[in-house]
């Protein structure tokens, strides 16, 4: 089961959640977890979980080379770019790689063969595993590591989304558990991280900013098609806009975190919460039993049985 | 004219809530919006707009069934689909005509292919390339406009604004905020006004780098947190990278002021001044739930909370730096 944990507005504990969840549901020993870091911009949860990181791959887009005793200077290549990526300039094509989306239409189109591609590098996906023995570590192998993946995207660089997708990509089909830590928003990079997972937690906070946000990313998510439901984080601080708006929306509340500066400090140092308060583990059980439920049976399952 | 862009790297540092009060306290400015994914500027500014825009700087492809031949027919798999680098084109293998393709599916099964082997376009993966739209040997393919956002020029009891809000799951956030900064530059030249403020997007990708090109400072704010100074180690990376100069604030610095220190160490060994310091204060969150900025208008005998004097010292440290003065600070 790929669950995506997104929001709306920064900074609402997406990555708090995500990563206290991946705990938990590891530290149980039930399933196996695959952490995703797909906030490529300011990927933190490697902050939270220390990993030991053994591959690290280059991210490239492939962007256009031009020959240069082979360019006739027709301009079509430049007609032909979406995103102004290539300029026609007294008879030579001039191209600007951090523009290009490698969509492949310049080499495609040019009627001289002028026109090659090579790969630049846009970022890297690293692999590795994070160690939690832990209580119920004895029942089985898989309490005893995540399978974690991070993106980070290089700085500079504009283009998120294929970065995200590598990060997708390094999941197989029916791998147990997967958690996808996602960035903030609701353009491309969110879409890329949230899509094609089986349930969405949509992290806020009880205030104006948060709700705003909040009815943002739920668009987002059912434009998406995407089961989702509510964590509400900090509740206590702000007003009772958002449960209402939820309630209205009908809308799960999957849990309501308290605000309490023992978690805040707890966060600031790179604490792990359900390490430091196991009472918070056992809200996150409850909330991934309403999220299994709310998903029904998986096909991974069904094939596990047979 | 000058222009203060302020960002964060990480989300939820307190940009918005910062930038809200310097809009109280800074005379003869616009304000830009320039998180057009989630702006929440509007929310304390209480914005009357006065116009409003379309913004149209994508396209999308889209498949006239009646002209398309089906896979089997062009190519084994459609030509379309083949040329298509972001999966956006998929073939189906229904067999009916009429058959509906799933959401936001912009075909459905009816014309002469029939369904079978008729392509389906995804507009939430297309990215407007266009080369489908060229291979097609069929004119069957082609490039709509689509409105993927709009952007607003608003009064705010503060002076004027001008905010945006991309299209749910959008591209081209980047060019959006790029119409947000020309637009508020415009208003700036035509009105004489002495500053651009400017609330700028979480992370250090397309959004804010669009954000940042050319402004005269950025102040990044920052909080007392491992992910907040991660995150604001690359911003500030990235505004290097830009040749932006850069100052810091740390919000909400007592939460953890160890932490805060190594943030200022940091900052001091990069060259980079820390500007201010900004409690935590329930002020901020209760300003916010009122939907008004922490620092109040015209306040001089309400007695501001530790947060609200902070950030008029701030912005007095913004000021002399926009000036070009060694605040010493």
């Amino acid at each position: 089961m790929i669950v995506s944990v997104a929001s709306g507005k920064g900074g609402t504990g997406k990555t708090t959640v995500a990563v206290n969840l991946a705990l938990s549901l590891a530290l149980e020993g039930t399933t196996s977890v695959d952490f995703l870091d797909c906030d490529v911009e300011e990927p933190n949860a490697h902050l939270f979980l220390h990993p030991v990181l053994e591959t690290s791959e280059p991210v490239t887009l492939p962007v256009p080379v031009i020959d240069e005793s082979k360019c006739s200077g027709c301009g079509i290549c430049a007609e032909v770019c979406a995103f102004h990526a290539i300029l026609s300039l007294g008879g030579r094509a001039i191209t600007f790689p951090e523009l290009c989306h490698g969509c492949g239409g310049c080499a495609r189109f040019c009627p001289e063969g002028a026109i090659s591609e090579a790969p630049r590098e846009i970022g890297v996906v690293e692999t590795g595993w994070v160690s939690c023995v832990g209580a119920a570590a004895e029942a089985t192998a898989a309490a005893q590591a995540i399978r974690f993946v991070q993106g980070r995207v290089d700085i500079g660089t504009a283009l998120a989304p294929p970065v995200v997708k590598a990060v997708r990509n390094k999941v197989g089909p029916a791998r147990g558990t997967v958690i996808i830590d996602s960035p903030p928003g609701t353009s491309c990079p969110v879409v890329a991280s949230v899509r094609g997972s089986d349930y969405c937690i949509l992290v806020t906070e009880p205030t104006p900013f948060g709700l705003n946000d909040l009815t943002l990313a739920v668009d987002m998510v059912r434009e998406l098609a995407v089961p989702f439901g509510v964590v509400i984080n900090r509740a206590g601080l702000g007003d009772a806009r958002v449960t209402a708006y939820c309630r209205q929306e009908n809308i799960p509340v999957l849990l309501e975190i308290p605000f309490d500066r023992r978690f805040a400090a707890s966060y600031a140092r790179g604490g792990q919460l359900v390490r430091d308060f196991p009472e918070l583990g056992d809200s996150l059980r409850g909330l991934w039993r309403k999220i299994r439920a709310a998903a029904g049976p998986l096909p991974e399952e069904a094939e596990m049985a047979r | 004219m000058k222009e203060l862009l302020v960002i964060s790297g990480k989300g939820g540092t307190g940009k918005t809530s910062i930038v809200g009060s310097f809009a109280v306290l800074a005379d003869n400015k616009v304000l830009a919006d320039c998180d057009v994914d989630a702006a929440d500027l509007h929310l304390l500014l209480s914005p009357t707009v006065r116009a409003t825009h379309e913004f149209r700087a994508s396209k999308q492809a889209v498949l006239d069934p009646a002209k398309c031949v089906g896979a089997g027919q062009c190519s084994a798999s459609a030509i379309c689909a083949e040329v298509c680098r972001f999966g956006a084109i998929e073939v189906s293998n229904a067999t009916s005509a009429g058959t509906s393709v799933g959401r936001g599916m912009s075909v459905l099964g009816t014309g002469s292919a029939a369904g079978a082997g008729l392509p389906h376009i995804d507009p939430v993966s297309c990215e407007g390339c266009g080369v489908c739209a060229r291979a097609c040997p069929h004119g069957a393919t082609s490039m709509e406009d689509v409105v993927s956002g709009h952007w607003f020029v608003s009064d705010t009891a503060y002076g004027p604004m001008v905010h945006a809000r991309l299209g749910v799951a959008q591209e081209n956030s980047g060019k959006l905020v790029t119409q947000v900064r020309r637009e508020a530059r415009s208003i700036a030249e035509g009105q004489g006004l002495d500053y651009i403020i400017t609330d700028g997007p979480p992370g250090i990708g397309c959004p804010v780098i669009s954000s940042m090109s050319g402004v005269d400072l950025a102040l990044m704010v920052t909080e007392p947190t491992v992910a907040g100074a991660h995150d604001m180690q690359r911003a500030i990376e990235l505004a290097r990278h830009f040749g932006v100069k850069t100052i810091v604030c740390i919000n909400k610095y007592d939460l953890d002021e160890a932490g805060s220190e190594q943030i200022e160490e940091y900052c001091n060994s990069e060259g980079v001044q820390v500007a201010g310091k900004v409690p935590f204060d329930e002020d901020v969150v209760a300003a916010l739930v009122r939907g008004v900025p922490v620092v109040a208008r015209g306040s001089s005998h309400h007695v501001e909370g530790k947060a609200a004097q902070a950030i008029r010292r701030l912005w007095a440290n913004i000021e002399s730096e926009l000036a070009g003065w060694q605040t010493g600070a």
